[in-house]
């Protein structure tokens, strides 16, 4: 066991009796290991939203599954697919089931699978309930991304307005809409710009009036005439006047014809990518820290004697499957494992605080010797991925991980290790690491950059590559779907390397005239 | 602070609805694969559902994402022999060092198709959508009938194996109660009186002796009355009712002569099986034959009728001839719901042909739901077409179409079937 804690030592010294570790679990001893375990997290500051522990079937496990965890979720037929999926595979054995889902709630909602043995709920419970649930209250990308007073409120609106328009409309329609709004779903966030935060309220008041404003806004847009003298002097007015990185937000706004109940679509799906948008940047963070907090609690527990060998065992079994990391050049090999480096990157920084070696205090040398349980509350809450990883990742993890970096340019025939787990390497490999984690790097950068309102009110994106990157071939079919929110012409242009503006796709339908 | 909130009994299925959208979605590569697993079965085989495959790529949902080309710089675990500087030529396919991230499943082939099953209903609902038998309502009225014999009460007259004994005796306790009831209460009357008498401190000697006398002859009368009678016989009476018969014999009946290829026995198979799964949706026993030809007509199993090998000339009406047979010997009209079904390349011997028109006329039609007959050929028409054509002029549940090849089984099975048949004269 890693360090003991004073207090877990004085506790120990009066005899307790362990908590029963039968291996069925019953409401009652659930509410014991919770008890302990809520106790254990206040003593190391955990601070939580209200959990609500919710005991489900395997089977409702898989529809939980399907709605991507979301708790309520409108019909669509891509969840349909995702719980025909998931269905095979279990059903198969070639997948076991999640023990839980957390939903970034107030009060939190943590799923506990009926399956699971007492020992597996007490982890769950602490992972979930207090390691995720911490998470979602204190970093600060959810805390300024969303509400988590307000989303399953905002959620079940959704449902029931995507209800509502599928009975007025039509299910096609709904639906086509939904599958467009789907394929720009990552386009629909302000990377740069703070959100307000989704209101149910605000949204309930203003969703009709919105409506109807939006409508004539944007009648009042392209009801500009455009004067033909004006237009010499500049090829003025260009429209919008800066490049639009949320597509979404730009159709919602701007989009000549589509339906008021349309827009409002396009805004829920926007606002549910902006949900989603922080689990995103943080998972790395967010499984490392509940797998940390499980960790420590449960081994905190332990010290005191309220849980026996024998849970431990099964604990710890369960505990090293999950944040295991196989090599690259293991079959079961597919990137790094979010727990894995998660994990061990807060183990680490708690080892950095409590025994710092020469190294460490070269080049940590502000948290090294500090307070552990401050620096990882610290860490968690003002990091996201990309950040974490460049801050926090020693060498000695790089050491243990053996990681190595592969330069790949397309240019070559060949490709190159670019730094390895020694000294020249380090500051290399955790330079890459952390970019491998930086969304901007990661999606594409697109943008609307001219709408023509003037002309044939063609939408002109841009992309901008990174590393020369193309495009991936299914920008045609993302096309289309754009083309079906904007009605008229869209394109994507691309600088080439000799500085002119080339066309990679487009999607040309006839415009209709009016 | 936590809540516990025990959700197991709440419904499952919330997926229910996205599960059938999905359905609703994909209907038209689900039908396809539908009609492609048709290939699959044996023709009697229905009580499975069905795996559904769909192509990946159809059911990728695009977006935006990073192809290939450029720069890229990946950090992976476990460096094993590498060090700075390190060279290594680029795999023959991309992305040999691990895929990375992303959808790539670097677990090898055979993920590029997506699979999952059906229930049997929702497979020959997805199959048969919109097709419905022809003539049968019509026919139902007036021909499709079978009597079935049910027990309707009792009756006075019979035969003798149909005596009710329990209602019988009923009868014959009843009777012999009602025939002995006025001297039994005068027998008790007597009888009172005879043990007044006996009791009697006087002597009534006289009077002992008639009441004995009377109470025996009394007696004697109650004896008399027959333990059964022709009267208290009761026999079970049955009567006919009309039941629509659920029996059906559908008939395959196929050219083996040396023209038909394997391909075309295939083709045929489709066709037959189609069948045999559209008229299992409605009635719960089908026999099916088998009947082969090529100068000669035989009746054979489902094995010899697809694999065997023959040769030789064609002459289709041995076929017909045969088939009418055996509907004569085996399978009554009125009882049966016939089906049939021929496949031929379309060769025949010319002169064979008007009889085949003949025979089917004045034979076969009048007894059958439903004849098909479909060419599989790429060649043009010969003389059996011309003549069915004529009989397809005057008959209505007679149907012929042309087969080119695979894809057209499955549409021109629909066309065949497909709701509201013109109406015929």
């Amino acid at each position: 066991m890693t360090n003991k804690n004073n207090t877990a030592e004085t506790i120990k010294k009066t005899k307790v009796t362990p908590l029963d570790d039968t291996p069925d679990w019953t409401f009652d001893l659930l509410g014991q290991y919770q008890h302990e375990i809520a106790r254990v997290a206040d003593f190391y500051r955990l601070d939580t939203y209200t959990n609500q522990i919710e005991v489900i079937t395997a089977e409702q496990m898989m529809d939980a599954y399907a709605s991507v965890g979301m708790p309520i979720g409108y019909s669509h037929w891509t969840f349909g697919k995702k719980f025909i999926q998931t269905e095979q595979n279990y059903k198969r054995g070639q997948m076991g089931l999640a023990y839980e889902i957390v939903i970034n709630s107030s009060p939190c909602i943590s799923y506990l699978m009926e399956e699971n043995t007492l020992t597996m709920q007490a982890l769950v419970m602490a992972h979930a309930c207090y390691g995720h649930n911490s998470f979602f209250k204190g970093n600060y990308l959810f805390k300024s991304w969303t509400d988590a007073s307000s989303i399953i409120d905002y959620l079940l609106f959704a449902k029931n307005y995507i209800a509502q328009c599928e009975q007025k409309y039509g299910i096609s329609e709904v639906e086509s809409t939904l599958d467009a709004c789907h394929a720009l779903m990552s386009h629909g966030v302000d990377r740069y710009k703070r959100p307000q935060k989704i209101s149910l309220d605000e949204e309930l008041k203003r969703q009709s009036e919105r409506a109807e404003y939006l409508q004539s806004q944007v009648n009042a847009l392209w009801r500009t005439v455009p004067k033909k003298e004006q237009q010499e002097n500049e090829k003025k007015y260009i429209f919008p006047k800066e490049p639009q990185e949320n597509i979404l937000y730009f159709i919602e706004k701007n989009a000549p014809l589509l339906q008021p109940w349309q827009r409002e679509i396009v805004r829920i799906v926007r606002k549910i990518s902006q949900y989603f948008y922080p689990q995103k940047q943080t998972q790395v963070m967010n499984e490392g820290w509940a797998c940390f907090w499980h960790y420590t609690i449960l081994n905190h527990l332990y010290d005191e004697g309220l849980v026996t060998d024998k849970f431990m065992l099964e604990f710890l079994h369960s505990h090293t499957n999950v944040v295991a990391q196989p090599e690259y050049n293991s079959k079961y090999y597919s990137g790094i494992n979010p727990y894995a480096l998660g994990f061990n990157m807060f183990i680490d920084i708690r080892r950095i605080c409590e025994h710092p070696t020469e190294e460490d205090k070269e080049y940590f040398p502000e948290i090294a010797g500090s307070n552990w349980v401050d620096t990882v509350h610290f860490a968690m809450e003002n990091f996201k991925d990309e950040s974490f990883i460049s801050q926090y990742l020693s060498p000695k993890l790089i050491r243990d991980f053996k990681l190595f970096h592969i330069h790949d340019d397309s240019d070559n025939n060949y490709v190159e290790i670019g730094a390895i787990h020694n000294e020249q390497g380090y500051k290399k490999v955790r330079h890459n690491l952390a970019n491998q984690y930086n969304l901007s790097n990661i999606e594409v950068n697109i943008q609307i950059v001219d709408a023509n309102i003037d002309g044939d009110r063609a939408l002109t994106l841009r992309y901008t590559p990174h590393n020369d990157v193309e495009l991936g071939d299914s920008k045609d079919e993302v096309l289309k779907h754009l083309h079906y929110l904007w009605h008229f012409d869209v394109k994507i242009i691309q600088e080439t390397k000799s500085g002119e503006d080339k066309i990679i796709a487009s999607c040309p339908q006839k415009s209709k005239d009016d | 602070m936590a809540n516990f909130i025990d959700r197991r009994l709440n419904s499952k299925n919330k997926s229910t609805v996205n599960r059938q959208r999905f359905l609703r979605r994909y209907k038209n590569q689900i039908k396809k694969s539908v009609s492609e697993a048709i290939n699959q079965r044996g023709v009697t085989d229905i009580d499975s559902g069905e795996n559904i495959i769909i192509p990946k790529k159809d059911l990728s949902e695009p977006t935006f994402h990073q192809g290939q080309g450029g720069i890229k710089d990946r950090v992976h675990p476990g460096n094993d022999q590498f060090t700075t500087g390190d060279r290594i030529p680029r795999p023959p396919k991309k992305q040999g060092q691990g895929a990375g991230e992303g959808d790539a499943s670097d677990s090898g082939e055979g993920e590029d198709e997506f699979t999952f099953s059906i229930s049997k209903e929702e497979y020959l609902n997805l199959l048969f959508e919109d097709l419905e038998l022809p003539n049968l309502e019509r026919n139902q009225l007036d021909k499709l009938i079978e009597y079935k014999t049910v027990r309707s009460g009792f009756c006075a007259e019979g035969v003798a194996s149909n005596i009710d004994i329990v209602k019988s005796l009923q009868g014959s306790i009843a009777r012999r109660i009602a025939m002995t009831a006025s001297k039994r209460k005068k027998l008790k009357v007597l009888e009172e009186a005879l043990l007044a008498l006996n009791n009697d401190k006087h002597d009534n000697i006289q009077q002992q002796r008639d009441l004995i006398a009377e109470i025996d002859n009394i007696k004697g009368k109650i004896a008399k009355v027959p333990f059964i009678d022709t009267f208290d016989l009761q026999f079970r009476n049955y009567a006919k009712q009309a039941v629509p018969t659920s029996k059906a014999v559908m008939f395959c009946l196929m050219d083996v002569s040396g023209s038909m290829d394997q391909a075309t026995k295939e083709m045929a198979k489709r066709f037959y099986i189609l069948l045999y799964l559209f008229l299992s949706r409605t009635y719960k026993n089908i026999d099916v034959v088998y009947i082969r030809h090529h100068t000669q007509a035989k009746e054979v199993n489902e094995h010899e009728f697809f694999y065997s090998q023959e040769t030789g000339g064609t002459i289709a009406s041995s076929a017909l001839e045969l088939m009418n047979n055996i509907i004569t010997e085996r399978y009554n009209d009125n009882q049966w719901n016939i089906y049939g079904a021929q496949a031929s390349d379309g060769d025949n011997w010319a002169d064979d042909s008007p009889q085949c028109k003949a025979i089917l006329e004045q034979q076969i039609l009048p007894k059958s739901r439903y004849f098909s007959y479909i060419e599989i050929t790429q060649r043009a028409h010969q003389t059996l077409w011309k003549h069915y054509q004529e009989v397809e002029e005057s008959h209505a549940n007679f149907a012929m179409q042309h087969i080119k090849s695979v894809a057209d089984i499955y549409p021109v099975f629909r066309e065949l079937f497909k709701k509201n048949t013109q109406s015929a004269a």
